[in-house]
């Protein structure tokens, strides 16, 4: 069963923060139900951090801009530190953690680091770190249908750059399993 | 009936207005609307469409009068400081009497602002889009699904009407994505035929003129009175507005475009706490829903806009006094939270349930 989801996605631009983001939105648009995605797009995006949020719902919804995300995932140092205290209790915080160093006191919410950049690497999926953190964080909230997932990463994709489905596919697998 | 797709409110936009028939955009990039023009300039060629990125604001209005002039479907886009170079040229499009429509992502203002999501232009667009004695339609949509549709339909109502007609939106709905099913492609042919056209004579009829300049006083009073009997008739035929739970509220909350939105959360959280909270939704911001405030029991009115409080004028005229009007409002491109408005509405549900 997929459960609604308040998601905020971030790190340095370039990391697919907002690309992952997407995967989420489409897995919404695939069964249905209510999506919003909604990126920054200020000055952050000009070498801060870039972030978006996402929202998968049975109501319609409110706000695009997620303020108490119920699950985050964190590419650097600066994005954990800021969206690790707007987490609502019991958020899920997904971070890489080989570039994030969890310094918050937050003690009702989960905390899960994985080296992603590093799974990814090893896996000569150079890039994929952000898709390799979804799957972590699909596989703690559920946010879709497993085969939903993979149909998303289909929908996402732009056809000039098919032949990477496969490999995204196999990110999400590898941060399920992580 | 079209599949349903993922899209950003600029680009919904600018792809409902093709499928309305549109084959001539000019445009000019500015944050946060430029995915409209980029959007345009990559699919209005593969309709045989004008794409033309012109080289000032000022310009691109000056060639929407003309191909309006010629009978076309034409429109421009921009943000905040563009609209603003653009009211000249929007003044003699109403003075000329050409449907156009016009898309006013907004950011913060006033000057050059930022580039967040702002509704500081309510007064502009409501009031002063250019000199002189003219009214314009202005469509607030509030999700991406509604900027497709309102988009679609604004052309109709500027050919019906001959009235340039302005979708009032924000960086929040150009910038996100929502699912939304695109209107049907019109057919080309069966759009309203404009015998006013300027597109050539052919040696069979008497030439037409397309001018807003009017010498005598007396035919540019003439012209004037003749066209706001048109706008009596827009007022009377095209006020849209959405009442949600008002039937009972004892809190009226009104909002437009992006903060009625967070409005509609407050909203649904306050009824969950056993409060009597409703909201009002203007879709149309002229000709403003006057009706369905004055029709509204509510004991008090909290107006909620992303500026200093713009249209809370227009519902304290609509209110006439009948009940407190009052006003909560975030500017310069910050984003108001549900929580903040729902302190709001339970403040005011407490002064006046007293």
């Amino acid at each position: 069963m997929s459960k609604d989801i308040q998601a905020v996605l971030a790190g340095f631009g370039g990391q697919g923060t907002l690309f992952a983001g997407k995967v989420i939105a489409y897995a919404g648009l695939i069964e249905d139900r209510y999506v919003s995605w909604f990126p920054s797009y200020g000055p952050e995006m000009r070498g801060g951090t870039a972030n978006c949020s996402v929202t998968l719902s049975v109501e319609p919804i409110g706000s695009p801009l997620v303020t108490e995300p119920d699950a985050v995932i964190a590419m650097n140092q600066p994005s954990y530190d800021k969206f690790v205290e707007e987490a609502s209790s019991g958020a899920a915080v997904v971070f890489d953690s080989d570039l994030v160093e969890p310094g918050d006191s937050r003690s009702d919410i989960q905390k899960i680091g994985i080296p992603a950049a590093r799974i990814a690497q090893d896996a000569e999926m150079g890039k994929l770190a952000n898709i390799v953190l979804l799957g972590k964080l699909w596989s703690i909230t559920h946010f879709c249908e497993r085969a939903t997932l993979d149909e998303a990463i289909k929908k996402c994709v732009p056809p000039s750059k098919a032949h990477l489905v496969d490999m995204n596919k196999r990110a999400l697998e590898m941060g399920i399993d992580a | 009936m079209s599949e349903r797709v993922l899209m950003k409110g600029n680009e919904a936009l600018a792809e409902a207005a093709m499928r309305a028939g549109c084959r001539y955009f000019f445009g000019y990039p500015i944050t946060p609307q430029t995915e409209l023009a980029a959007y345009m300039s990559k699919h209005m060629p593969k309709r045989n469409g004008v794409y033309l990125q012109a080289e000032s604001e000022i310009a691109a209005i000056n060639m929407v009068y003309g191909a309006a002039s010629c009978g076309k479907r034409a429109m421009t886009s921009s943000s905040s400081p563009g609209i603003s170079l653009k009211t000249e040229g929007i003044s003699y499009m109403a003075g000329a009497d050409l449907p156009a429509v016009i898309i006013n992502v907004q950011r913060g203002g006033p000057g050059l602002g930022s580039i967040q999501p702002s509704q500081s232009d309510y007064w502009q667009a409501t009031r002063a889009m250019g000199h002189g004695d003219f009214y314009l339609p202005v469509f607030a949509p509030s999700t991406v699904q509604e900027a497709a549709d309102l988009v679609y339909e604004a052309f109709d109502v500027a050919d019906k009407y001959r009235t340039p007609v302005v979708i009032l939106a924000d960086g929040m709905l150009g910038q996100m994505m929502e699912p939304v099913v695109l209107p049907d492609e019109r057919n080309l042919e069966d759009l309203p035929e404009k015998p006013w056209a300027t597109d050539g004579h052919h040696g069979k009829r008497t030439h037409n003129i397309v001018n807003s300049l009017f010498l005598d006083a007396q035919e540019l009073c003439d012209k004037n009175v003749e066209r706001f009997a048109r706008y009596d008739q827009i007022k009377r035929d095209e006020v849209r507005v959405e009442e949600y739970l008002t039937q009972d509220a004892d809190v009226v909350v009104v909002a437009f475009g992006a903060a009625a939105r967070i409005a509609r959360s407050a909203v649904n959280d306050a009824r969950s706490k056993g409060i009597k909270a409703g909201l009002i939704r203007p879709i149309t911001l002229w000709p403003y829903p006057v009706q369905a405030i004055e029709n509204c029991n509510a004991r008090a009115f909290l107006v909620v806009e992303m500026n200093m409080g713009q249209m809370v004028e227009d519902v304290r005229l609509a209110v006439n006094g009948a009940a407190p009007v009052e006003f909560f409002g975030r500017t310069g491109g910050v984003i108001p939270r549900p929580d903040e408005v729902l302190e709001q509405i339970v403040a005011i549900s407490e002064k006046v349930g007293e």
